[in-house]
């Protein structure tokens, strides 16, 4: 008994030590920063300190291998190149990312350059975390001539806010084993709405009502909603969003309505979809469960790690009236804060991330695709059997402007959700999803 | 003696086969090549410890380990003593604002964490503790579960007992490690028990004060494996998951004794 | 074994009363005091420190917050706008969905994991061989990465999965479970039950240790039924374990939710269609997806009194209820 009571003792004390020791250096620290306004914060005296010499940008992107990688070789070589400025990449996980940006802000601390998501940017716009890219350095016109006219997403208020190294675009991934299998030519995709109907039909198979293989993968949540919006609803001739952004225009044409039917056509009377259906798309996919899949290019890497020997093919997204497809991109920016010489070097950096070269090489490195129309259009990446009709859709596609990306998602989610689980009428489920996304552009204009 | 019957094995039985399924899913996922994590065998077909080669060779798992044992072992002696001594003081002496501050240590339970990411991450910027260990562990050294806990524990404990060693002329110290801590051994052991649990599994405030790869914990490190947009390594992520289980069951049966032992240890005395 | 140390703990504990001889009492008593005294403060000094600095300031931050108009990514001040976002907050349909699926979750969670454990616990106490490592088995959920669950459970429950191709060999239709708005949160509650079994096993476990095998066998003499041996040795006994139980089985609960919620529900977010949403994950989307801080704040403090006042409530009907 005793020796246990040593035992806890000891411990106790040990612990009474480690914490003064630590509450030691905490006070320390207080009063390093607290009794005079000379260090307000010591990163800020040592940046000062290297500032003679030195500028250290602080670059920021989601954790992503194959972009990490490629972006720590090419600070090696910005840095080389401009011996003055150091750039230190950090990295996030995808889904916690914006939690990360946020949690830093009131402590005054952050990147200087960021990688969003277009779909965010409007948000972050707002806020003002962001500042316009200087009009010197990346003048309008040259912009909108050399780019992609999808980068137009992330203009707001006359004001270019961040400019992008890459796109990606939406495409038809399909099985060439199951085409076979189903008596259809693996090597002509369908081309249409009808013949994509017919197509998945023909893939499916299932047992006793239960689904066993899915002709066409569905879920909404993944790219479903973007495939939706930018794909279907721009087909057959509608619109999502009038020309000043303010109003959703989605319900004004029949082609709205027309698209979410057609979409929904799958997992309804066709029988070919259904959501969850071996826990998502992507899975379905490459377990060979689901034969078609809507998906972008940047799931070609995955697929060429995860699944070697599948063998599949992508073709530009079935088309009706019109073609289109959805585009979406990781976009950089600077932040607000970033003045001065640092400004320069931040300018400088967003520069040669969107050079030609660059470009190039993140197409090889991440397969996504070079954001300027000259670079992406070259034969040799116009020709490539699994980029090519990535490419061959970047001049018809758009990229939707989102006030929210979050909750835009979450409504067409819901609206599915409706028809689907609730057995609600299509049109009535149409219309509530047209209005409720009218409500969250109202309630960002507003604010305006 | 007790009575064996069968009737507790079947249901425990049953019982157990339902706890430990998704368990062995788990690890028979990490020992699956990426193609086959898709299958339904319960068996891998053709059974690898790739995954974990890989994870213990191109990541820093041994250090992200590390860093959540050490974390996880320094709140773990914190919260033990502290909370047991505060809950004993609670649950054993009147003084001025016992209530109010049972009450107001009960409180902080009730006001999610993530909430209180914001105003931690402030003040971990201003004393300069972002992105080293004491940022990681500073909220955590003390818990008001703990103090809840050790009070409920503490209340049990004859008040005969403690006046009885304070006329044998012991000082509160003594008395508190020598005669209320030996009542309560089961509790601290549970309280071991939690405590390691919830910091080593603790993910969102790690992630946000540690900015240096070599610094994340376990839960965090792993997080770097799934990718929301476009490729969750979900084998990788059974993989890490199911090594992190290992020092928890460690610790388990290390403690799980002294629950049960708690009441002879008293009795010897 | 157990039964053979007891009555000498008893007889100590006997023998120490007796010599607590009043005119003694009187001597130690003011030195004792101001020795308790001491003791208490110097003990106290720390962790009160510690709560007030690193708990309750910034529940009062946020609490502060919850009376302005703050948009996280923004730099510039928070104007004070009164009341409103408690206002925008009860004229919000989802948020009124998060309240009552939080009620649904704690109400059939909270009672399920305290009647599972103590079942669990119980039998546990009811045999002699294999207890350890049936104690491990039931642990094991508990300790095992809930986003890693998340995934099996969605391959086990999914449309083609094992447990509709179980139903479908029963010939019962197959379900959608995590699909359907009327399912996903009852199967979401199951699974966090399944979780926190090894949880109030281990503290059922260590209150009923504190049980004196004495009293049952008191209780055997005087004729008791099992039954009754429950109710009136084992349950009361058992009182201050129930109360912590359920009280931070609540606790937990609502915090747990969270990641359960997050890692299981379709979307991701508390679908499909807003019904698994938890007030925590509502708090979450609206501070960290919308960055409005100030409507995040003013539905914590609103979750904060909801929790206090169960609290409250329940550490006093349940302590009244089984005095003994």
């Amino acid at each position: 008994m005793n020796r246990k009571w040593y035992l806890a003792f000891l411990g106790g004390m040990l612990l009474v030590f480690l914490l003064a020791a630590c509450s030691g250096n905490s006070d320390n620290s207080e009063s390093e920063t607290d009794p005079s306004d000379v260090g307000e914060d010591t990163e800020n005296t040592e940046q000062s300190n290297d500032d003679e010499d030195q500028i250290t940008l602080e670059y920021w992107q989601y954790s992503f291998d194959s972009k990490v990688d490629l972006m720590d070789e090419l600070i090696e070589e910005f840095e080389a190149e401009n011996p003055g400025i150091k750039v230190e990449q950090t990295n996030f996980p995808y889904d916690q990312y914006n939690e990360q940006v946020a949690a830093q802000v009131p402590a005054g601390r952050g990147p200087d350059v960021i990688n969003l998501f277009y779909g965010w940017v409007p948000t972050y716009v707002d806020a003002g975390y962001l500042q316009p890219l200087p009009q010197d350095a990346f003048p309008h016109d040259q912009i909108e001539d050399e780019f992609f006219p999808l980068v137009e997403a992330t203009k707001m208020d006359g004001e270019y806010w961040t400019i992008p190294t890459a796109v990606r675009t939406l495409a038809l991934f399909y099985n060439k084993d199951l085409f076979e299998e189903a008596g259809l030519d693996p090597n002509s995709p369908p081309e249409t709405w009808d013949e994509l109907q017919d197509y998945a039909v023909e893939l499916t198979k299932s047992n006793n009502g239960r689904l066993e293989q899915s002709g066409m993968a569905w879920e909404p949540a993944q790219q479903g909603h973007h495939w939706l919006r930018d794909g279907l609803t721009l087909q057959a001739g509608g619109q999502v969003l009038g020309d000043d952004r303010k109003d959703v225009v989605w319900g004004d044409d029949p082609a709205g309505l027309e698209a979410f039917k057609y979409w929904l056509s799958f997992p309804t009377e066709l029988e070919t979809s259904e959501q969850g259906f071996y826990t998502d798309d992507v899975t379905a996919f490459v377990t060979e469960k689901a034969a078609m899949n809507v998906d972008g290019s940047f799931r070609v890497g995955t697929l060429q790690s995860d699944a070697p020997d599948l063998n599949y093919a992508i073709a530009p997204l079935p088309g009706k009236d019109d073609q289109s497809t959805n585009a979406s991109f990781w976009t950089n920016g600077i932040t607000s804060r970033v003045e001065g010489e640092k400004l320069e070097a931040a300018t400088e950096f967003l520069n040669f991330l969107t050079s030609e070269d660059v470009m190039e090489r993140w197409l090889d490195a991440t397969g996504e695709l070079p954001a300027k129309e000259a670079v992406a259009m070259q034969d040799k990446f116009v020709d490539d059997d699994i980029y090519g009709p990535f490419i061959e859709s970047l001049p018809f596609a758009n990229a939707h402007f989102f006030v929210d990306e979050t909750r835009e998602r979450d409504l067409v989610i819901d609206a599915a959700n409706r028809v689907l689980q609730e057995g609600a009428d299509p049109e009535e489920a149409f219309n509530e999803l047209v209005e409720s996304t009218q409500e969250l552009y109202d309630e960002y204009w507003s604010s305006k | 003696m007790k009575r064996s019957k069968l009737w507790p094995y079947l249901l425990l039985i049953i019982g157990a086969v339902v706890m430990v399924f998704p368990f062995v899913w788990m690890l028979s996922t990490s020992l699956k090549a990426p193609m086959d994590i898709f299958n339904l065998n319960i068996i891998p077909e053709s059974p690898t410890l790739e995954n974990y080669k890989h994870i213990f060779e191109e990541s820093l798992f041994l250090r992200w380990f590390l860093n959540s044992i050490i974390i996880a072992i320094i709140t773990t002696i914190s919260v033990l003593f502290f909370d047991t001594l505060v809950g004993y003081i609670i649950a054993k002496f009147s003084f001025v604002g016992r209530t109010v501050l049972f009450i107001m240590i009960l409180s902080t339970l009730m006001v999610p964490t993530e909430m209180l990411i914001i105003p931690w991450y402030m003040m971990s910027s201003d004393f300069g503790w972002t992105d080293t260990y004491w940022g990681i562990l500073f909220p955590g050294l003390m818990t008001g579960f703990g103090v809840f806990l050790m009070r409920q524990f503490m209340e049990k404990i004859p008040d005969d007992l403690i006046n009885a060693a304070r006329i044998d002329g012991m000082n509160e110290f003594a008395i508190f490690f020598k005669v209320a801590i030996p009542q309560v051994w089961p509790a601290i052991s549970a309280l071991g028990i939690f405590t390691f649990l919830s910091n080593w599994n603790a993910f969102l405030w790690p992630l946000i004060v540690i900015e240096s790869s070599g610094l994340r914990t376990l839960p965090v490190g792993l997080s770097f494996f799934s990718s929301g947009e476009a490729e969750s390594k979900w084998h990788l992520i059974m993989t890490g998951a199911t090594i992190s289980v290992i020092p928890l069951i460690l610790v388990f049966i290390l403690l799980q004794r002294h629950i049960i032992k708690g009441i002879t240890l008293t009795g010897m005395k | 074994m157990k039964t053979h140390h007891n009555p000498s703990n008893q007889t100590e504990t006997n023998q120490s009363t007796t010599t607590n001889k009043p005119s003694l009492m009187t001597k130690l008593k003011g030195s004792q005091k101001r020795q308790k005294y001491i003791f208490v403060y110097t003990c106290l000094l720390l962790p009160i420190l510690f709560y007030l600095g690193i708990r309750i300031l910034p529940t009062l931050f946020t609490f502060n917050v919850g009376f302005r108009d703050w948009n996280l990514l923004s730099s510039d001040a928070a104007p004070f706008v009164g009341m409103d976002n408690y206002v925008a907050l009860f004229q919000d349909e989802v948020f009124i969905r998060s309240i009552f699926n939080t009620i649904l979750y704690i109400a059939l969670g909270v009672t399920g994991q305290l009647m599972f454990g103590i079942i669990v616990a119980l039998l546990l106490h009811k045999i002699n061989r294999f207890v350890g490592l049936f104690r491990v088995i039931y642990f094991i959920p508990y300790v095992t990465s809930i986003v890693a669950i998340s995934w099996v459970f969605q391959w086990i429950l999914m449309g083609n999965g094992i447990i509709n191709d179980l139903f479908v060999k029963i010939g019962i239709p197959p379900q959608p479970f995590l699909n359907s708005p009327d399912q996903a949160i009852y199967v979401i509650i199951a699974a966090m039950i399944w979780q926190s079994i090894g949880f109030q096993m281990v503290l059922f476990l260590a209150g009923l240790e504190n049980i004196p095998e004495m009293l049952y066998e008191a209780a055997d003499i005087d004729g008791a039924t099992p039954w009754q041996k429950f109710w009136r040795v084992t349950v009361p006994l058992l009182n201050p374990t129930i109360v912590f139980s359920a009280v931070i089985g609540t606790i937990n609960f609502i915090q747990i939710s969270f990641t359960q919620v997050v890692n299981m529900s379709v979307d991701g977010s508390g679908g499909p269609l807003n019904s698994t949403l938890s007030i925590v994950v509502y708090i979450y989307q609206l501070a960290f997806r919308q960055f409005d801080m100030g409507l995040a704040s003013a539905a914590t403090v609103i979750l904060f009194l909801f929790i206090l006042g169960l609290t409250l409530f329940q550490m006093k009907v349940l302590t009244k209820k089984f005095d003994y």
